[in-house]
């Protein structure tokens, strides 16, 4: 058995789920730390640090729907990207036509991303695993020939993309721009988390965890499956299209080559190293995303952050299992005798 | 005299569940042995067991070489053919592939051309249906395949995995009439698992009984036929 | 009329490389059951060492050979070192495996060789063939490598004693074992050839879409649906499947108004979904039995 086999066991024990006595006080102690951490970091760190934390919850939130997807309700998707650049390119064009403010920007992605996800699981609803993976992998690579069609130019301005202005603070709050950015994405990814740990732990919740782990008896249950796996693939690029419309306010600018198969990888990447299902897991999952390429660039030439992605994909693998939930549960376990 | 299969203490794993329970038995050299039981006792397993197919520890010599440890291809490579239950032929490759797919890890082509010819001597009913999808033939002529392609390992020991299941009784009185002349004629040493323990019983020379994964009975086929327990429970008199 | 001539032949050539792709995954599904997605970028790394040979000084024919020898053993290491350990793991064990492998082909090209396009040389040239303007000359080198390659693997497979072990092995695993042939060998072998016929695909296609870290991508898209089309269980339906993706997409990209040349992934896509809800076992494939 693999470390990621042991990660699929692990996906039970979700945050939601009834942890057992011993683990219950750990586990909040836990989110209260990570919590109190993510609320000081940006009086604490410089400006472009606070940018790129940002990006990292941003992409933590697209983690999370995958998660919701993959792990909780086992399909795969190697296509998020689509819908990330859905919501992205949605609150881009509402923000350019100057028909909204980029908050409210943020639920019309959502909406437009969910409906996407959930036409494009209607027929994913016949695949399984590895042609799934192919289906997927297929629309990642198509996004963005996509993007850049010349009769959308008009509005998407092609390869050039659209500029974006940067968000005021509002309220005279004394922060400053790049705080006031973090806050409200640190903000939006709470409340979606929580709705995520909602779902997870509700009867819903279960009938996706039933479906992944045993879809005949789940249907001799009575769960309507067909529903259930759409309605995953569009609660998932849900996440993906606000995570998307995050990361064209965050960083004021969104073009068709921004949205390639890479960015999909990434995701899938920080969903299996954070162990799927743990939000401190998905926020290392993010920030090995944003931070690998940084650390790589230093070392060496582009083309090192894919080195290091990958050597850590293979680490995983053989090593260490259920990704980040796994190590520290392997040193729980330990500090446990 | 080495036996040409040794078993001893076999234990046998399906994942945590132990199925074989320090079970042991032999096949002398160019004699039939023949394992019987009910459903679900272990004898399919047994047969695996020898062949590496599942988890096993104990001891296992063929003709006094140990070949517990060694990978299925190895010991196959060994001189062990293994006739599974389902008959396992290649269903999309001809009668003639299959063949020649028994004897893939040979050298020699002109004895591999002579053993074709004994094959079809024994099987002349392959031999007209030469060129045919084996996933098409009969039942009976499936399992004539199945034997003739385990023959052409020229093997030194064969193991048989319920040849009679769903067979008509007059193809089985021909598949096993070829049996003995292989025995016989080809001195070939033969372990026989069976759940038809009349014809089983013939055919052998000695026999073990089987049941939930222990041998219960071991001695001549003659005394286990006498046997109160076996002709009440397996024999049906 | 001649200009649909020559898109239906520019379609084949093309074609022919999606063909080989398309082969390659065929050959890789066959043997396990499943897609490599680092395929593409493996042939993408093979083709850039011919580039490193030919520059080096190597003559074109010299440093092909070299490089597809080289491609195969690389193609049995990876399967033995890395993909072996995971035969009995789950999808998404075998999925991650794929997606590192991507990964760090796709970044090792980028960190040797950097990011700059660079041109590959043709031995064919771009001369018209035979003085036809219907087909380049390239364009005929590419028909015909192929040919003559589908040619090989059909005796390969139909008349050495190693093809038929291959088609055992991947028809039937466990009775292949029990006539002796080494599985696990057989589908490094399978992986050695399929790693193989990339690099030619790769080799092939550089000189038309000049050689950078992601070329072939989308082209592994476009040798995916060929696959998906023609049957992922049948190597001459891959081989159809990808001609035929070659002739629609050039057919396409010249015909329909504005945006032909620009939907042609998104078509692919299309055809892989509908194929794979409508018709999993394509067009000539066998049907598949699904491995509970």
């Amino acid at each position: 058995m693999t470390g990621i086999d042991n990660l699929m066991d692990k996906a039970l024990d979700k945050p939601g789920a009834a942890p057992s006595r011993a683990r219950r006080p750990y586990r909040q102690a836990w989110w209260a730390a990570t919590l109190a951490a993510l609320v000081i970091l940006p009086f604490v760190l410089d400006g472009y640090v606070v940018f790129q934390m940002t990006l990292v919850l941003v992409y933590a939130l697209a983690i999370i729907g995958l998660n919701l997807l993959t792990g909780i309700n086992g399909q795969f998707s190697l296509g998020h990207v689509a819908f990330f650049a859905t919501g992205a390119y949605t609150t881009a064009l509402l923000m350019d036509a100057g028909l909204m403010g980029y908050a409210w920007t943020l639920p019309i992605a959502g909406i437009v991303a969910f409906v996407f996800g959930f036409l494009f699981g209607l027929p994913a609803l016949r695949l399984e695993g590895i042609y799934l993976a192919l289906a997927t992998f297929a629309l990642s690579v198509a996004t963005p020939q996509v993007l850049k069609l010349t009769p959308l130019t008009p509005w998407t301005h092609g390869v050039n993309g659209i500029s974006l202005p940067k968000p005021e603070v509002p309220w005279g709050l004394p922060l400053d721009q790049d705080q006031w950015i973090y806050f409200f994405v640190l903000a939006v990814v709470m409340v979606l988390l929580f709705l995520a740990l909602a779902l997870v732990g509700s009867r819903s919740g279960r009938a996706l965890l039933a479906i992944r782990d045993n879809p005949i008896a789940a249907r001799a249950m009575g769960i309507n499956i067909w529903l259930y796996k759409a309605t995953a693939f569009g609660i998932s690029s849900l996440y993906a299209g606000i995570a998307g419309g995050l990361s064209a306010i965050v960083v004021q600018y969104v073009s068709p080559d921004s949205f390639t198969m890479n960015v999909s990888i990434a995701f899938f990447v920080g969903m299996v190293l954070g162990g799927l299902g743990w939000l401190p897991g998905a926020l290392f999952g993010g920030a090995f995303i944003v931070f690998i390429p940084q650390i790589s660039a230093d070392i060496a030439d582009k083309g090192f952050e894919g080195i290091a992605y990958g050597l850590c994909l293979v680490v995983l693998v053989f090593v260490m299992p259920s990704g980040l939930a796994g190590g520290i549960d392997l040193v729980k376990r330990k500090f446990a005798r | 005299m080495t036996r040409a299969l040794d078993v001893s203490g076999l234990n046998a794993f399906y994942g945590d569940i132990k199925v074989l329970d320090d079970v042991s038995f032999a096949v002398e050299q160019g004699r039939v042995t023949t394992l019987l039981g009910a459903n679900g006792a272990g004898k399919t397993t047994a047969l695996r067991a020898i062949c590496g197919m599942v988890r096993r520890s104990g001891k296992v010599d063929l003709d006094g070489g140990t070949i517990v440890n060694l990978s299925t291809e190895d010991i196959v490579r060994r001189g062990v053919a293994h006739v599974p239950d389902g008959r396992g032929t290649f269903k999309n490759q001809t009668v003639d592939e299959n063949l020649r797919l028994g004897a893939i890890t040979r050298r020699n082509g002109p004895e591999i051309g002579r053993d074709l010819d004994m094959v079809f001597s024994y099987f002349p009913i392959l031999k007209t249906r030469r060129q045919q999808q084996a996933g098409l033939l009969s039942g009976g002529e499936q399992q004539m395949l199945a034997v003739a392609r385990a023959l052409m390992l020229r093997p030194r020991l064969l193991l048989l995995d319920e040849p009679s299941f769903g067979l008509a009784p007059l193809i089985v009185a021909e598949i096993f009439e070829i049996f003995r002349r292989l025995n016989r004629d080809e001195k070939l040493a033969i372990l026989l698992v069976e759940q038809n323990a009349s014809i089983a019983l013939d055919f052998a020379d000695h026999a073990y009984v089987l049941e939930t994964g222990r041998i219960v009975l071991q001695g001549s086929a003659e005394e286990i036929r006498r046997d109160d327990m076996v002709s009440k429970s397996y024999l049906g008199y | 009329m001649e200009l649909l001539i020559q898109q239906i032949l520019s379609g084949i050539a093309t074609g022919s490389i999606y063909a080989c792709l398309a082969l390659s995954a065929v050959m890789i599904y066959q043997a396990i059951g499943h897609i490599n997605f680092a395929q593409g970028e493996m042939a993408m790394f093979s083709t850039y060492g011919a580039f490193q040979l030919i520059s080096m000084g190597v003559p074109y024919w010299v440093a092909f050979v070299a490089v597809v020898a080289l491609s195969f053993v690389g193609g049995m290491a990876v399967e033995r070192v890395m993909m072996r350990p995971l035969l009995k793991a789950s999808v998404f064990s075998q999925v991650v495996m794929f997606i590192a492998l991507l990964t760090l082909f796709n970044a090792g090209a980028g960190f040797f060789w950097d990011y700059t396009v660079r041109a590959f040389p043709s031995p064919f040239g771009s001369q018209p063939f035979l003085g036809f303007s219907l087909l380049s000359q390239h364009q005929a080198g590419m028909l015909g490598i192929t040919v003559l390659l589908l040619g090989l693997l059909f005796l390969f497979f139909r008349f050495t004693r190693v093809g038929l072990s291959m088609t055992a092995a991947a028809a039937d695993p466990v009775s292949a074992r029990l006539v002796g042939i080494r599985v696990g060998w057989m589908i490094a072998l399978g992986w050695g050839m399929a790693a193989a016929i990339g690099a030619i695909a790769g080799m092939l296609i550089a000189p038309v879409v000049f050689l950078d870290p992601n070329m072939m991508m989308s082209i592994l898209v476009y040798g995916f649906t060929g696959a998906v089309l023609g049957g992922l269980t049948s190597p001459a339906g891959a081989v159809l499947g990808g001609i035929i993706v070659g002739i629609v997409e050039n057919l396409v990209g010249t015909y329909v108004p504005v945006i032909g040349g620009e939907l042609r992934l998104t078509i692919a896509l299309a055809i892989i979904v509908v194929m794979l809800v409508v018709r999993p076992r394509g067009l000539i494939g066998r049907k598949i039995v699904e491995r509970v």
